[in-house]
């Protein structure tokens, strides 16, 4: 039938919509306002799936984050998400969802044999079991445990859902929106303080939703939605709702993650599925309240069993009954709250209560309304598999180790009380060293580390009164220190039940001959055996008994556990909790997804993708593009059906017998002035800088301290106390630090400044025996024979009406140019180029031609100057200035940086001129020594030459300036390849350099 | 997330800075004869304080100038920031 257990009125939920779910394929119907759990318990279905190490059945032990339980795979909109709780996830029309943890099925569960084999998974199963014979673990545990195991399957589709991030800053954040987040947040935000307050659950009021008071002579619910109502018309308040403050972090920074459309079918239009906050408050409340702690007695961990808070949360919330036939266990008076709700819809409890006599206001009405209270009883055992059928119960005696004669009684679920616990993980991350408070045997916030104030519940105050009266104090304290306003709320009048102490009583002692199963750790099946075989081996850290037994170390973060496992350890070390102390709580308080954490930063490099000027114009001429870090850059030009190897192959041999040019504009830029800049480049680079002359550029290279090459370039002189330098592609920010950091802390008595012009101008190189006749056609006004525009010389122009600067420095070891025109000028300069090399055959390169020219010819780039090389490795030795000090150069005299056979740059050619040899291969001497076979050194750029037409390499190779004219194997056990090669100078083109100058 | 005070910007978040080590390391001077040991030292020999320590940072996506931080490596409380030409002592 459709939603027996629902009732035919109350409740929150919208009854005027319906909405339809499936759970394992099975269609049921719930209403809007539903959590998938309450929609699922108003259809009767309690069995959700199985425990993680016995496969247990699971039910639904809480109503909202504290489930350690009802975790569901969700299916929504085509997408899949794993490790969802069905008490938190809002129910919406067509949702799916199906069980974990079973195979292969809920109702027939394989892995439920570890169960029945469950000696041999104790305490520490992780480290001891499963670890014989050897070749057992490949072969039987390791496929069993991996089908059996896991909270369900992570998608591996790309997720079309779209996360954002956001920076905020307040003056007051408040996290949890029941009496006490409502109060503070009225208070502060009247009081002119810029508030945000966050509520994890869809509604605002927490237990005043659930709870029977008054307030101003308004129920508790009626007076947290004009509260609510108010603070949202607020200009300085934001409120959220589905928003969880999950971490709390270094300088009173807090994490929220906000879910926007989770429960929704679908998200809307342009916005996100997910927010995630990064709060910088000044004041941080806490207001998250408490849960409930279980009372742990036999098989408690079959379904029917729950919190007796989340029982009545379905009735007053969700209209929803957990049972018609409910025994209420309890050790205090919030027992008798919910089996009062039972018995006002007509349902009759039973109660046990663990107290001998107890006297209290709600006690008296409880028993006036008849309902049936048995004290000094205990639940010993819950009886039924599936679902709970009956309880043995017992009267238990007043020092309570003895039991008295086991009876059974039916019923259909049992709601426990075991007191409450503060949630204290906010105020624990934020540094506080908690205290145990012994009235109610739980830790609450010690002294404040950060800005963070707990009220409330969370720092164990349980009369609403009391909560209200310090929630306006503080918060009208706080906001006025902050706005000096002077704006106080006075407390409105409190109704509410007066209640009685609890009993200390959390474990039922096991009945003689009986060894039911007590879990301590739900969702990770840790029971009280675990953790006493844990004890009896000899660990005493509570840090240590958690990771060997696992308990508390679920996904829900013992949110249920961590005390009783406490209590228990405590008991048998024959100590008390405080000084057992407990383990540290770490964020996130709840799972995040991956996708809120990661927001907008997917894709290739997480950052934005750079485009040079000429992009565009390379798009439509058929580039290929390659990462160059964050930059896109043409690698090649495809005509036709070319593959890369003949692209690059035809633009390289152009650029040798005609021109070509390339967009160069990646190439880092700095622009260097002041009356002290030659003097900076003489300490930064290692050769002599002070002499060059305007108009002239130079090559220069700089080094770390530590003498190992950081980067290259070309520094022109414009004029007098200005330079334009050239860094690599992937050095640029770091050479820009490094120039910085000397100026502002090391040399400040420079007069220099720097400053990134990376972006400011587009460059293109035009490289090619032509180059000049095509320049020449370019800047008709401009002299740029060989002695107007000499080899590493520099002249303004003009390029048809724009103003250009052309450098005459080489990469290819060709006659060659580097044009540059403000960037917005990119475009233009590339098509004249274009349009008038045509005459001289030019071509477009890019750059797989490049490398391919640069190897040939023997110029180092960054797979030389990967970080490990010193000059001398990549022969820049006559670069080194003996005459100045300069970065780095007093390392160079280390012994190893002078060693004899110290390594040093090579060419490699394969001895049959064909095979190719890969780039990171092995350079040894004998191809079949034994292994390890000692290296001599590797291969770090590949090519095939186009001057010589065979493949040539780079390589740093062990003394390798007295290798030249040896034969020696390249090895590559990756590609597994073995090539003969001989060694040969690195400059395989040109090795004088004279085709550069002419 | 630290919340560095630029004194040049003012209050800002760690992401918009770079850490530069220890900020008591004085770059021995240009052309100065100097031992192994002593070089060493400046090159590589680092203490990793546990509490107080002087430390630079770059504010690289404000003003991009290098600062000092005061600062506890097992708090992360900041005491003080400083200009680079300020004085430590
Ligand atoms: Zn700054």
């Amino acid at each position: 039938m459709d939603q027996n257990f629902r009732l035919s009125d109350g409740g929150l939920i919208n009854r005027d919509k319906k909405l339809s779910f499936k759970f394992n394929n099975k269609t049921y119907y719930g209403y809007e306002g539903d959590t998938l759990a309450s929609a699922l318990i108003a259809n009767g279905v309690h069995l959700i799936g199985r425990s993680f190490k016995y496969h247990r059945p699971r039910g639904f032990f809480g109503a909202g984050v504290d489930e350690p339980y009802a975790m569901v795979q969700l299916y929504r909109n085509g997408e899949t998400e794993p490790n969802i709780k069905a008490t938190e996830q809002e129910l919406f029309e067509g949702l799916e969802a199906t069980s974990v943890n079973c195979w292969p099925s809920v109702n027939f569960d394989i892995g439920a044999i570890n169960n029945f084999l469950k000696i041999f998974l104790p305490a520490g199963f992780y480290y001891k079991t499963f670890m014989w014979p050897k070749s057992f673990w490949y072969k039987v545990y390791e496929p069993f445990i991996r089908k059996a195991a896991g909270l369900g399957v992570a998608s591996i589709k790309h997720d079309k859902e779209r996360y954002e991030h956001k920076y905020e800053y307040c003056d007051l954040l408040i996290a949890g929106s029941g009496p006490s987040g409502l109060a503070s947040a009225y208070a502060a935000a009247k009081n002119g303080a810029r508030v945000i307050l966050a509520e994890d659950k869809a509604r605002f009021g927490g237990t005043l939703l659930t709870s029977e008071v008054n307030i101003g002579n308004k129920s508790g619910k009626e007076w947290a939605e004009g509260i609510i109502a108010e603070l949202k018309e607020m200009p300085n308040v934001t409120v959220k709702n589905r928003s969880q403050v999950f971490g709390y972090y270094d300088h009173n920074m807090l994490v929220m993650s906000e879910r926007i459309s989770d429960h929704l079918s679908k998200t809307k239009k342009f916005h996100p599925k997910q927010r995630l906050w990064y709060i910088r408050a000044k004041e941080v409340l806490i207001s998250s309240g408490s849960i409930e702690r279980p009372i742990v007695f036999g098989n408690n961990d079959t379904p029917g069993v729950m919190l007796s808070s989340a029982a009545k949360e379905y009735l007053k919330v969700y209209g929803v009954l957990v049972g018609r036939n409910p025994l209420i266990f309890t050790n205090n008076d919030s027992g008798y709250e919910t089996a009062i709700e039972f018995k006002k819809n007509g349902v009759d409890p039973t109660i046990l209560d663990t107290r001998k006599d107890p006297q209290s206001e709600i006690i008296n009405e409880a028993k006036n309304l008849g309902i049936n209270i048995k004290f000094s009883y205990v639940v010993v055992a819950a009886q039924g598999y599936k679902k709970v059928k009956s309880a043995d119960i017992a009267k238990i005696s007043d020092d309570k180790e003895q039991l008295g004669s086991v009876e059974n009684i039916k019923c259909d679920c049992i709601c426990v009380s075991g007191f409450w616990t503060p949630t204290i993980h906010l105020a624990s991350q934020s540094g506080n060293k908690t205290k145990f408070n012994e009235e109610i045997d739980a830790f609450v916030p010690g002294t404040s580390k950060q800005n963070e104030t707990t009220l409330g519940a969370a720092n164990g105050s349980y009369t609403l009164e009391e909560t209200l009266k310090n929630s306006f104090e503080t918060a009208y304290d706080l906001s006025k220190k902050i706005t000096n306003n002077d704006n106080k709320i006075s407390l409105p009048n409190v109704v509410e039940k007066k209640s009685t102490t609890h009993d200390k009583f959390w474990c039922v002692p096991l009945p003689k001959g009986k060894n039911y199963k007590r879990f301590l750790d739900f969702q990770n099946d840790v029971a009280v055996s675990d953790i006493e075989i844990a004890l009896k081996e000899g660990y005493r850290s509570i840090e240590h008994v958690k990771r060997y037994t696992t308990l508390g170390m679920a996904t829900d973060q013992g949110k249920t556990s961590n005390l009783n496992g406490l209590q228990l350890v405590s008991n048998i070390e024959n100590k008390v909790v405080p000084n057992v102390g407990h383990t540290t709580f770490r964020p996130p308080y709840t799972p995040v997804s991956i996708g809120a954490i990661v927001g907008r930063e997917v894709g290739k490099h997480s950052k934005p993708t750079r485009k040079s000027p000429m992009h565009k114009w390379h798009e439509q001429n058929n580039a290929i593009f390659v990462d160059a870090g964050v930059w896109l850059r043409p690698r090649y030009y495809k005509q036709g059906n070319e593959n890369l190897f003949e692209a690059s192959k035809r633009e390289a041999k152009n650029v040798r017998t005609n021109v070509g040019v390339c967009d160069v504009t990646t190439l880092g830029k700095i622009d260097i002035k002041g009356p002290d800049a030659a003097e900076l480049l003489n300490r930064v680079y290692t050769n002599a800088w002070l002499k060059l002359p305007v108009g002239k550029a130079r090559y220069g290279v700089m080094l770390r301290e530590d003498g190992i090459v950081m980067d290259d370039g070309t520094t022109t002189r414009i004029s007098e106390n200005h330079y334009h330098m050239t860094t690599t592609t992937a050095q640029a920010a770091n050479v820009l630090s490094h120039l910085e950091y000397y100026l502002q802390l090391v040399w400040p008595e420079l007069n220099v400044n720097v400053v990134s012009t990376t972006e400011q101008w587009a460059g293109a190189a035009v490289a090619g025996p032509k180059s000049r006749d095509l320049l020449q056609k370019l800047f008709p006004k401009s002299d740029v024979s060989n002695e107007g525009l000499p080899f590493m010389g520099f002249i303004e122009g003009d390029l048809f009406g724009v103003k250009a600067r052309i450098f005459r420095i080489s990469f290819s070891g060709e006659l060659a140019y580097e044009v540059n025109v403000e960037s917005d000028n990119g475009h233009f300069m590339w098509e004249k180029i274009m349009e008038v090399g045509q005459e001289f055959k030019i071509q477009p390169y890019g750059t797989e031609a490049l490398s391919t020219l640069r190897i040939e010819m023997g110029h180092v780039a960054g797979s030389e100057l990967d970080g490990r090389t010193i000059p001398y490795d990549n022969s820049l030795e006559g670069l080194l200035s003996k005459k100045k000090d300069f970065i780095g150069k007093r390392s160079l005299t280390r012994k190893a940086f002078i060693a004899e056979d110290r390594q040093k740059i090579v060419g490699v050619v394969p001895l049959d001129k064909k095979t190719s040899i890969p780039e990171g291969s092995h350079l040894v001497k004998d191809s079949n020594a034994p292994l390890p076979n000692p290296k001599l050194g590797y291969i770090s750029a590949s090519c095939w030459s186009v001057e010589h037409n065979n493949p040539f390499s780079l390589a740093i190779l062990k003394n390798g300036k007295n290798m030249i004219g040896e034969k020696l194997f390249v090895m590559s056990p990756l590609k597994n390849k073995v090539i003969p090669v001989e060694i040969v100078s690195s400059h395989y083109v040109d090795p004088k350099g004279e085709r550069v100058r002419s | 997330m630290l919340h560095i005070k630029c004194p040049h910007c003012g209050m800002r978040s760690q992401n918009e800075f770079s850490y530069g080590g220890d900020a008591t390391v004085k770059r021995p001077e240009l052309g100065k004869e100097i031992s192994d040991q002593d070089w060493d030292n400046f090159v590589y020999n680092r203490k990793s304080l546990r509490g107080k320590h002087l430390e630079l940072w770059q504010h690289l996506s404000g003003c991009r100038q290098w600062i000092k931080v005061e600062r506890d490596t097992a708090t992360h409380e900041i005491f003080r920031t400083l200009k680079a030409n300020e004085d430590n002592s």
